[in-house]
């Protein structure tokens, strides 16, 4: 790929997700751009780049974003923020919010599911809770890791990176040598193509957002901006979970770090 | 140092098993067999079992039942490793008070994050 044609993709991609290509992953665009090229009937990269260049084809244009975003993900991902969650963020909504017996979470750059199921899986088995309501809203940019995140549909390598194995036997089902999630627990999930880039005001409140393990592709304005939006999404008593390489620090004067609870946000 | 007794009747699949249990700190004893391996826990028990499911002499299964009825036979955390990966086998596997529940081909890091899950790590 010529300079010239990354520069324009990588700022297509930088534009339309916040992503940032630095000239290293010329190589990614390399080997993740012929499918999406064939998809819109191109024939190779310079057809796609000048096709991209005429900017007509928003489809081709989201395609190319999509193609470009990392989506590896695992249920239970780091195990400490659930666990977190389930000591002390459960126990402390369950008294907070018993009025309405309701609560909502927001799981930002879900990817292919595996952290809004781990979080309804949870929910399910909080006792403090049960027979609440559960709200999860689980959005991400890529309609393609949405269609799998909705499927609910994985493979046994999937399942078998950090699901606990009764959990494993209780909220899925085995066809073949994929396992499919409960369609109960797939209830409290609804999922949503959406931009972090884009106005958040519409989502509503959250009293937990998981907006985990995609601040770092962003550069610092982009991350500062998305931390300012999901700021004015949090119930005043609500929290905020970072991947672990993310931080609000030097980004957000919204954010404080929630003592001796790592990676665990609250609303200064 | 715990102690890991690796159960499997190959002697490829115990090498690799033996290679990332040990690398995650480790001691590691090797059984080939069920029976083996109980004759191993009656005499020492170990912190953890990594265990087949089809071996010859006694499976995986049976020796889990035997064991769990054995003086302070509760106390090994056993992680099924095994090529059965059935529904209703894991179902039966937990029945008979298996930990955790690996199912083949495996890597490293299913078993590091399997480990993680129940303690041992
Ligand atoms: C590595 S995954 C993280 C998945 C999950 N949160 C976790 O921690 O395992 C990053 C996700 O962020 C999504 N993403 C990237 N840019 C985005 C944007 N501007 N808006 C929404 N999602 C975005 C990607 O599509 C990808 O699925």
């Amino acid at each position: 790929m010529r300079p010239d044609q990354f520069t324009l993709l990588a700022n297509l991609v930088k534009t339309q997700s916040g992503i940032v290509l630095t000239p290293d992953k010329t190589y990614l665009l390399e080997s993740r751009l012929p499918p999406v090229a064939r998809k819109h009937g191109l024939k190779g990269m310079e057809d796609l780049v000048n096709a991209v260049k005429a900017g007509r084809n928003k489809a081709l244009a989201d395609d190319v974003v999509d193609a470009m975003t990392t989506n590896e993900s695992l249920f239970f991902r780091d195990q400490k923020p659930f666990q977190i969650i389930k000591d002390e963020i459960f126990p402390k909504l369950s008294k907070s919010r018993g009025g309405a017996k309701t609560i909502k979470i927001w799981s930002a750059a879900c990817s292919s599911g595996q952290e809004p199921y781990s979080l309804a899986m949870m929910a399910r088995e909080e006792r403090s809770i049960q027979g609440w309501t559960f709200d999860i809203l689980a959005s991400d940019i890529s309609r393609e890791m949405l269609k799998k995140a909705q499927a609910g549909t994985y493979t046994q390598f999937e399942v078998q990176r950090g699901l606990p194995i009764t959990m494993l036997v209780k909220y899925f089902k085995q066809n073949g040598d994929k396992w499919i999630i409960d369609k109960g627990l797939q209830s409290h999930i609804r999922f949503k193509e959406f931009n972090l880039l884009h106005d958040m005001a519409p989502l509503g409140t959250f009293d937990i957002v998981m907006c985990r393990n995609v601040l770092i592709y962003f550069d610092q304005p982009t991350k500062s901006k998305i931390l300012a939006g999901i700021a004015k999404r949090l119930a005043p008593d609500g929290v905020l979970f970072l991947g672990g390489a993310e931080t609000v620090l030097g980004l957000s004067k919204d954010f404080k770090p929630v003592p001796s609870l790592r990676g665990v946000y609250q609303l200064a | 140092m715990k102690t890991c007794l690796i159960v499997d009747d190959s002697r490829v699949v115990r090498m690799v098993a033996k290679k990332i249990v040990t690398s995650l700190g480790f001691k590691t004893e090797e059984a080939e067999d069920g029976q083996q391996a109980l004759d191993f826990c009656k005499k020492s028990m170990p912190e953890a079992v990594l265990l087949d499911w089809n071996m010859p002499v006694m499976n995986g299964i049976d020796f889990l039942v035997e064991l769990r009825e054995l003086p302070n036979g509760g106390e090994p955390i056993v992680v099924f490793c095994t090529t059965e990966n059935e529904l209703s086998k894991i179902s039966e596997a937990l029945m008979a008070g298996a930990n955790e529940y690996i199912m083949k081909p495996f890597d490293s890091d299913i078993i590091e994050t399997k480990f993680q899950q129940v303690g041992l790590l």
